[in-house]
């Protein structure tokens, strides 16, 4: 009888399991011996040591990937999860039709960023423009996704609408686990509106930060829909995340190779950020 | 109470505030996508009055250009073969993994080794995995499948195994004095005690694969066959300077999600939430 457990244990997990290795670790460890190659994604190739790594430091469009992937995702997690926590607090309030709020709240997570950046695409270049002409104001005049300046901001615009859904709904779940009669305590000391938010309902939600941030931050570094459907990189080359580049110039640009190195660092960055994020995540919730 | 009670008019005033950025943009969609190309102008007023006239014939030319029915089928054909695969092996790897990682050092190591694959970005996989499927025979839509259910299973294996924890080990060892077998235990008492699971699973999982672009943008590159997202992407290009005609492309490719939303939206916010907060 113990045997039987012991085998149908190990029929599930060796085939799961070889599929996974033959699905994830295999191609990524082949994407690390490529990123010592100078292959284009066809034909021959050589070994080239560590030479892509080293070119990688020195090329300035991946250093322009980078810097704008980390500020499109710094910058748009800030504005999430302010507008987040607030719209929270509002939908956790006692406020009439509060099922339908949370229901079209979340509604924007669910379509994809593709379609959406494709319609934003078309409020960026056309309708606000129109506005900006009629009240008047040269910076909307013209598209905010055809300047090197502004670009990215449309693209956080568009991320954070689709975004905000998600945290909105994580922030509510944290609300409710603050027990009524807090708030009943603290009224009686005079804790109410501000104070009550800061001294209350803040400190108790702090668990759910860090969640949020790991989701947030993740997301946004990966960013590719988005990019497809609103400026493609452009424009020159200002809004071109790692992705972007990697599927870019090494699906079809014939540096698969030198994207692959890429790719292997940017895998790097994602691992440390993930355990840094782990690691201030366990840390908190020993606090409380 | 009473200042509570006050506070609610200001919070309702920033709701309606925010609601109208979630409506403006598909209202946009909706009036943009009935209009013929004469109707708009270049003034705010042009773009989103109401048209004339609420005709379905941009519906049906963007239809034919998209080719609509077979994306859709496409779409749909992967996301449920993704689900119904997600749920039978994951929730069996996770059970499996879940009952023994405490006891078993095998057992430990290859639960971390599937959990950590979470930290692998797809762009690190996409170039070798475009060769590979294509080594392989599998560029294709079970090809992007099988991706599917690789990509997610560290995420579901995770929340398996966490639900696990509160299923009491008793209930399998009394089935075994009854005599059943280790795998019939499992198909007649814990798969269906982790049903809720399942409902999380089966709803993040398909709200993912129904709206990623990457995986099959990749890997089904050189077959004439479709997404429907990546319809939209692939013939974005057929539709010029018509933009109602690729509105009316684009409510299309939103309709089916948003059914799905209004119909199961309690179970969609209750599965989103399980899954993010654990």
């Amino acid at each position: 009888m113990k045997n039987d457990r012991k085998v149908t244990f190990l029929l599930i997990t060796i085939p799961i399991l070889a599929l996974f290795v033959c699905f994830n670790t295999v191609p990524l460890i082949r994407g690390v011996i490529y990123s010592f190659t100078n292959f284009r994604g066809y034909g021959s190739y050589d070994w080239v040591g560590l030479r892509n790594y080293i070119d990688l430091f020195s090329d300035e469009r991946v250093g322009k990937s980078y810097l704008f992937t980390f500020k499109l995702a710094i910058v748009t997690t800030i504005v999430v999860n302010v507008i987040s926590l607030l719209l929270a607090l509002c939908l956790n309030s006692k406020i009439r039709a509060k099922s339908f709020f949370r229901g079209a709240y979340f509604l924007p997570n669910v379509l994809g960023s593709l379609v959406v950046g494709y319609i934003f695409n078309y409020f960026f270049t056309y309708i606000l423009p129109a506005f900006g002409n009629m009240i008047g104001s040269e910076a909307l005049s013209t598209s905010i996704l055809s300047r090197t300046g502004t670009a990215w901001i449309g693209i956080s615009i568009v991320c954070a609408w689709q975004s905000i859904a998600m945290n909105t709904i994580i922030y509510i779940s944290g609300l409710q686990t603050v027990p009524e009669d807090v708030y009943e305590a603290g009224g009686l000391d005079g804790a109410t509106g501000w104070k009550q938010f800061r001294y209350l309902t803040f400190p108790l939600i702090i668990p759910f930060f860090p969640i949020n941030m790991v989701l947030c931050v993740k997301n946004f570094l990966m960013v590719f829909d988005q990019i497809v459907a609103l400026t493609q990189g452009g424009p020159a080359q200002s809004t071109e995340s790692i992705s972007y580049l990697i599927y870019n110039n090494g699906m079809s640009g014939g540096q698969f190779g030198f994207q692959s190195a890429n790719a292997v660092v940017f895998f790097i960055v994602i691992v440390v950020i993930s355990v840094t994020q782990m690691r201030i995540t366990s840390g908190k919730e020993e606090q409380l | 109470m009473k200042i509570r009670h006050k506070s609610n008019w200001g919070a309702m005033a920033v709701l309606i505030l925010g609601l109208s950025t979630i409506i403006f943009p598909l209202y946009l969609t909706v009036v943009i996508a009935f209009k013929q190309p004469s109707e708009m102008t270049n003034s705010i007023s042009g773009i989103l009055s109401l048209p004339a006239s609420w005709s379905l014939q941009n519906f049906k030319e963007a239809m034919e250009i998209t080719d609509f029915w077979h994306s859709l089928f496409n779409s749909l054909k992967i996301t449920v073969s993704t689900v119904v695969l997600a749920v039978v092996l994951h929730s069996l790897m996770g059970y499996a993994l879940g009952r023994n990682k405490k006891s078993s050092k095998f057992y430990n190591f290859v639960y971390l080794f599937i959990v950590s694959g979470m930290f692998v970005p797809f762009a690190i996989l996409m170039m070798s995995l475009a060769k590979q499927t294509a080594e392989m025979g599998l560029d294709n839509w079970f090809g992007v499948v099988l991706l599917y259910v690789v990509f997610y299973m560290p995420m579901n294996i995770m929340l398996y195994s966490g639900y696990l924890v509160n299923i009491p080990i008793a209930l399998e060892e009394a089935a075994r004095v009854d005599g059943a077998s280790t795998w019939r235990t499992y198909w007649t008492i814990i798969f269906p005690i982790m049903r809720p699971m399942h409902a999380t699973v089966a709803v993040l999982t398909a709200l993912s694969v129904w709206n990623d672009v990457m995986t099959p943008l990749v890997i089904m590159a050189g077959s004439d066959e479709n997404t429907l997202p990546l319809a939209q992407l692939n013939f974005q290009s057929q539709f010029g300077t018509n933009y109602n005609l690729a509105f009316a492309s684009y409510l299309l490719a939103l309709i089916p999600i948003l059914i799905f939303y209004v119909i199961c939206q309690k179970q969609i916010l209750n599965g989103v939430v399980n899954g993010a907060v654990k």
